[in-house]
């Protein structure tokens, strides 16, 4: 057992990944996707900028998903690789990626659930080999390489606005 | 696990607050949400029963601003305290960086402390993580109540200290809270560690900041 880490998400990492969520959008006409870690933080979002709260929706996504892993579970399942929540006019379809990350793809009328889970199974493969990569990478002690952790300063600095923010009566 | 994100240039945190049920982990939630300046936080979100108990979490996001170029956030999580909501505890406890264990002073709920801390440990042994080696502080909340178990007594049972076999780690650290109550002494001849207590009384807002300025403190080091 061991200690919390951090991971990075890294500009060419978004770059990759950006480039497989685009393509999946145009193969089949959804409007948005999304990328959220299963711990609820939002990684990365292509299409449409989403209307909604991103940090909101990150979290409850993470927290639905979770909460269907453990009903799959109860039922004699690993896991259910995917789900799907259907709406009047706008639809998610959510997918895990190397079990540590979720595919959240939003859409509307003007396309169908059935291309839509034809194009993400297609792209959840190449999508789970990038984050593979990825958290193998950080396995490997590449923290300590530039770019890879916070910068200097940055701890100091975000002590001081701890201070500042959570006073001890806060700041209201 | 923290997640620093270059692409769009965040730094993430997850702070969860545990304990026994009623010990008080959603009146902290509250108690910042109300008193942080409205530029600085998100929506707080409740999944709780109709008599407001947490059947999920609740959840809040905090902003601490941009920082050298990284815009830095907490999330904020608690747990249902009832004992049959362990799954979801568990689950609320996935990628955490930092945990406040919020424990009831109450003299009768001690037994309820015990169960929960035990069970903390052992969830977060699910996850692959140790409890002695993650940041992490006891809050002694509802220090108000006529009730309440004198510290010494709850200490004792819920923070004993655990051995440190680190030899660099073997010296005499002081508690920068309190001076007098070292967080790691020698008790014959073994190193003991013990984490850092507050003491509150989370409806009227003491010790809730301090609690929660120490660990996202202790959060934020584990970058750098």
């Amino acid at each position: 057992m061991s200690g919390a880490a951090s991971w990075s998400f890294r500009e060419e990492d978004a770059s990759r990944i950006g480039a497989l969520l685009d393509r999946l959008l145009a193969e089949s006409s959804a409007r948005t996707a999304l990328l959220v870690d299963r711990a609820g933080q939002m990684l990365a979002t292509a299409g449409q900028p989403p209307r909604f709260d991103p940090i909101t929706f990150a979290t409850l996504t993470a927290a639905d998903f979770s909460a269907n892993d453990q009903l799959a579970r109860l039922l004699g399942e690993n896991e259910f690789g995917a789900l799907f929540h259907q709406g009047e006019k706008d639809s998610l379809y959510l997918a895990d990626v190397a079990r540590r990350v979720i595919l959240v793809v939003l859409f509307d009328n003007s396309t169908t659930l059935g291309l839509v889970k034809l194009r993400v199974r297609g792209i959840v493969g190449e999508l789970s080999r990038v984050f593979l990569e990825m958290f193998a990478r950080e396995g490997a002690g590449e923290r300590g390489r530039p770019g890879a952790g916070v910068e200097r300063g940055f701890v100091g600095e975000a002590e001081d606005e701890i201070d500042r923010l959570f006073g001890t009566s806060g700041r209201g | 696990m923290s997640l620093i994100n270059y692409a769009s240039r965040e730094v993430n945190c997850k702070l969860v607050y545990y304990g026994p049920g009623l010990g008080g982990k959603t009146t902290n939630l509250e108690y910042i949400y109300e008193k942080v300046a409205p530029a600085s936080k998100g929506k707080m979100i409740s999944l709780a029963t109709e008599t407001e108990r947490t059947l999920f979490f609740d959840f809040l996001p905090v902003d601490l601003g941009t920082i050298r170029g990284f815009k830095t956030r907490f999330h904020l999580y608690t747990v249902p305290g009832q004992v049959y909501y362990n799954a979801s505890r568990r689950l609320i406890l996935r990628g955490v960086d930092g945990v406040v264990f919020v424990a009831d002073s109450q003299l009768e709920r001690m037994e309820a402390n015990l169960e929960s801390m035990q069970n903390l440990y052992d969830n977060l042994a699910q996850h692959g993580l140790d409890l002695t080696r993650i940041p992490f502080v006891i809050q002694y909340n509802k220090r108000d109540l006529p009730n309440a178990a004198p510290v010494e007594q709850l200490q004792e049972a819920l923070n004993p200290g655990w051995p440190v076999e680190d030899p660099a780690r073997q010296r005499l650290t002081p508690d920068p809270a309190r001076p007098g109550e070292p967080l790691i002494r020698q008790v014959d001849e073994t190193w003991i560690e013990r984490v850092a207590y507050f003491e509150a009384a989370a409806v009227r807002g003491d010790g809730v900041f301090d609690t929660l300025r120490a660990v996202s403190k202790m959060v934020l080091k584990t970058l750098g």
